[in-house]
């Protein structure tokens, strides 16, 4: 190999773009839209990364990637060797390189960021993921002693698999209960195919299956199993359930045919395979249609590039703030746009009417910004007598999720927040009921895929220390020391 | 995989099956239901269990055959399997000792009628049950309801059995005879409509059983929903049993029409698979 490239010499390179499917194409299409980094492109990137002694990327992931370590490796072509690396933080690489809001977290906080220009991290890792995975090298990990325990594990998002993944690894026995048919959680029937290909988390999947994990589908904890009966039969319970509840918008014409959450959406054309001719789940012919979408996340996004796949004529996103405060992906949002999806910012809908009970038209209340609420954001008011109305034969509601009471209700004695979420300790799990244990979006509320990620690994150490220990009482924190002194 | 142990023919187009399963059989109570999907490719679809048994691990189910789904279902013998089964699901009917109850059901309503009867009659109340078909044939269950001890009132509306005409004229003239002190209905919308507006004049409590679309059946996608005193509700976690008197049956009649041409189209194709559209991969 030749010298490596000084420090100024790596500042100048361009980072590389990530090969796209052509948006007319892709429009039409649910086949992945970012196609993969090849391996010159990648090596070529990687060697942009500065190597930093203190890298500042790492604070930026929420699982403490040791990400210089694994780009350095892809700059050296020492792609198997990265995969370790990333693998030691992240269970499930090739789904975070693709789905992470990069520029939040590590690319966000990449020391090249303040000109605009961050390593690729997400695509590195994607790549590296990828590599491993076509090419077979999954590492399969040596199986320790079997302990002897039982964990369930309620959902199988990524809270629930994560959690899953680290337990059956230190050789205790790990049954996910899920409602659905299909693991996987919102990977599956949320985040549509062309962003995520199902075979993705299907592999993953299966690698847990290998290791010994038993998926019991079907199974409605709070209905087909008690967590009570849980409890008897298992050594520790974790929840990870999701924040499956879909918000509606409180304003009439709501229940008119034509109006969908975006799970609803979402689910029929993904978990059930609507957008294949052969499905037998129906969903609304969009074919030539106005479609408008309410909201302003990836599950927006996703609803509208949805719409526009399954042939909608004209899709517009409607969004009460304006494109700054959009929680989407940044490279969702560009993504959309260049599909053709139109953006509306500063409008509220404040009625659905339609005629014979299908939706034809949406009113509007034009916003602007005023105070900043207490996210930061600034929160958008109503501008008196500025209303609006647009036309719309299909309009999917995409403005997020609560906690989902099936399970919660059956279960008083668990403790939760005033929004409704499981109360926990942060950095254990802990819920109020000892033995069990909860994480992911049933505690934080609608967040990303990483973060579920995270909270299902402390959760799973947190498990280990319960097992060795039996205390469930966590030690004072200094601060309540300090006051019972 | 849920093994189907029997299905029988009960009536035209009806069949009741005994699938085994066995976690949904433990947790069942009288007014639940599951979601099932008959093979990978299916779709998911709610029914009523219309009885379970904790030592077998066996739950009753009985089909009717009006579309692809369900006449797909029926065609499955003893021995055959269903892919799914989720459940129970919904919250369990109210019972109580009330009094005298009455519970109506329509057509294949009257399995989902039927575990009411039974639970309403265990928990010692008098119990008449009203069913009806539109001909003798498309009577069913009734001699399993006469089991439970429960008066059983059968209604045909071309006279071929029974009494002639509609349940809610039966009702009617039971409401007429005799002081009741709730009703439950189960059935096709229009007969749920009717039900709760003879019932209404009097104010006679009045629970309807919805069959809104459904998908997860977990109140995860909302596709449910449905009006009940101008509140929206899901009907697969707050129901499915709403008082009939709040409930806006017409929309619920118009939901429930959202898909009919593509269910028109699925269901040719059962006929003759080769009209079948090729999947794009
Ligand atoms: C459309 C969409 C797009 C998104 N895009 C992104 C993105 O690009 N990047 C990102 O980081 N995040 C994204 N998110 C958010 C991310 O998907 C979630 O934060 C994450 O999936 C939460 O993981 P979880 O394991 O907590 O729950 P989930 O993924 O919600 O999984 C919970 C599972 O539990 C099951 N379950 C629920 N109740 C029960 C019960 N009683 N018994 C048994 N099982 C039960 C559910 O069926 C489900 O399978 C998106 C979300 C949506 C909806
Ligand atoms: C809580 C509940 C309990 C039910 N119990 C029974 C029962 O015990 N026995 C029985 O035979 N039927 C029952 N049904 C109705 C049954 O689910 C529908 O007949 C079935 O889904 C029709 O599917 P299909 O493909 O055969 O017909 P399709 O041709 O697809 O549809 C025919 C009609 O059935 C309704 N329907 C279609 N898809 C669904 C769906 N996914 N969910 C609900 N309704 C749908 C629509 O009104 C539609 O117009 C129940 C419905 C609900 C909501
Ligand atoms: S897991 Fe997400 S935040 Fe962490 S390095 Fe990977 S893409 Fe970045
Ligand atoms: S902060 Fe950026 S440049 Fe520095 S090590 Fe991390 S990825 Fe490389
Ligand atoms: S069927 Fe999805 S919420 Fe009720």
């Amino acid at each position: 190999m030749s010298a490596p490239l000084t420090k100024k010499e790596r500042m100048k390179l361009d980072r590389i773009d990530m090969p796209e499917r052509d948006a007319v194409e892709r429009a039409g299409s649910f086949e992945e839209v970012n196609l993969g980094l090849t391996a010159k492109m990648a090596q070529l990137e990687a060697m942009r990364c500065l190597e930093c002694k203190r890298p500042k990327c790492i604070d930026g992931c929420p699982v403490g990637i040791q990400i210089d370590e694994f780009i350095r490796l892809v700059a050296e072509g020492s792609v198997a060797e990265a995969a370790e690396v990333i693998q030691r933080d992240n269970l499930l690489p090739a789904i975070c390189g693709r789905v992470c809001p990069q520029e939040n977290q590590c690319e966000g906080t990449c020391v090249l960021a303040k000109k605009e220009r961050p390593i690729a991290i997400g695509h590195l890792e994607r790549y590296v993921a990828d590599y491993v995975r076509t090419e077979g090298l999954h590492q399969v990990a040596e199986m320790p002693r079997p302990t002897g325990k039982a964990i369930a594990v309620i959902g199988s998002g990524p809270a629930g698999l994560a959690c899953a993944g680290d337990l059956i690894q230190s050789g205790h026995a790990v049954t996910v209960f899920e409602a659905l048919h299909e693991p996987g959680g919102v990977l599956v029937y949320g985040i549509p195919e062309f962003r995520l290909p199902k075979e993705i988390v299907q592999t993953e999947i299966a690698g847990l299956e290998t290791l010994g994990v038993v998926f019991e589908m079907n199974a409605v904890v709070g209905r087909t199993h008690t967590l009570e009966e849980l409890l008897a039969e298992f050594d520790a319970v974790f929840i990870g359930v999701g924040a499956g509840l879909p918000r509606f918008l409180g304003v009439p014409g709501e229940n008119l045919i034509g109006v969908y959450s975006a799970n609803e959406f979402l689910t029929r054309v993904n978990l059930m395979k609507a957008y294949l001719n052969d499905a037998d789940t129906p969903v609304l012919d969009v074919t030539g249609k106005r479609i408008v979408v309410f909201g302003g996340g990836n599950t927006a996004m996703d609803a509208a590039r949805t719409a526009l796949r399954m042939g909608a004529a004209d899709v517009r996103i409607l969004y009460r703030r304006t494109e700054a405060e959009m929680p989407a992906r940044r490279e969702e949002v560009r993504h959309a746009r260049e599909e053709g999806i139109a953006f509306d910012f500063l409008v509220s809908p404040t009625q659905l009417s339609g005629e014979d009970g299908l939706l034809r038209r949406v009113s509007l209340q034009r916003m602007e910004l005023g105070e900043p609420d207490e996210t930061g954001r600034r929160r958008p008011q109503p501008i008196e007598g500025a209303t609006t109305e647009v036309e719309a034969d299909l309009a999917v509601v995409a403005i997020g999720n609560g906690p989902n009471p099936l399970l919660l209700s059956t279960v008083p004695d668990l403790e939760r927040t005033k929004w409704g979420t499981i109360a926990v300790d942060e950095a254990t799990g802990r819920t109020s009921i000892p033995g069990v244990f909860a994480g992911g979006d049933i505690v934080t509320g609608g967040a990303t895929v990483i973060l579920a990620m995270g909270a299902g690994r402390r959760a799973a150490a947190s498990v280990e220390n319960w097992l060795d220990t039996g205390v469930w009482e966590l030690p004072p924190s200094e601060e309540e020391s300090v006051e019972s002194a | 995989m849920y093994r189907i142990v029997q299905a029988t023919d009960v009536g035209p187009g009806v069949r009741r099956f005994s699938v085994e399963a066995p976690h949904v059989a433990r947790h069942y109570r009288a007014g639940q239901f599951v979601i099932v999907r008959v093979d990978p490719t299916g779709e998911r679809i709610p029914l009523t269990v219309a009885a379970a048994d904790t030592d077998t691990g066996l739950i009753a189910l009985y089909v009717q055959g009006i579309g692809k789904t369900t006449r797909r279902l029926n065609m499955l013998e003893s021995g055959d399997s269903l892919h799914d089964v989720a459940g129970p699901l919904g919250k369990p009917s109210e019972i109580e000792h009330y009094g005298t109850a009455v519970v109506v059901g329509g057509g294949v309503g009257t399995a989902i009628a039927y575990p009411v009867v039974k639970a309403l009659v265990d928990a010692g109340n008098r119990v008449i049950s009203i069913i009806g078909g539109r001909s003798r044939d498309f009577v069913i269950l009734e001699s399993e309801l006469e089991a439970t001890g429960a008066e059983v009132i059968v209604c045909t509306d071309d006279g071929s059995y029974g009494r002639p005409g509609f349940v809610t004229d039966t009702l009617a003239d039971t409401l007429a005879g005799t002081p009741v002190d709730i009703v439950f209905a189960a059935g096709p919308v229009p007969m749920m409509k009717a039900v709760a507006a003879v019932t209404k004049p009097d104010g006679v409590r009045t629970i309807a059983s919805l069959n809104p679309i459904m998908v997860d059946g977990t109140g995860m996608c909302g596709g449910c929903r449905v009006d009940v005193g101008g509140k929206t509700q899901f009907a697969c976690v707050d129901g499915p049993e709403f008082d009939a008197h709040l409930v806006d049956f017409d929309l619920l009649a118009r939901r429930n029409q959202a898909y009919h041409d593509f269910e028109q189209v699925r269901n040719a194709e059962l006929e003759d698979p080769s009209c079948r559209v090729e999947s794009s991969p």
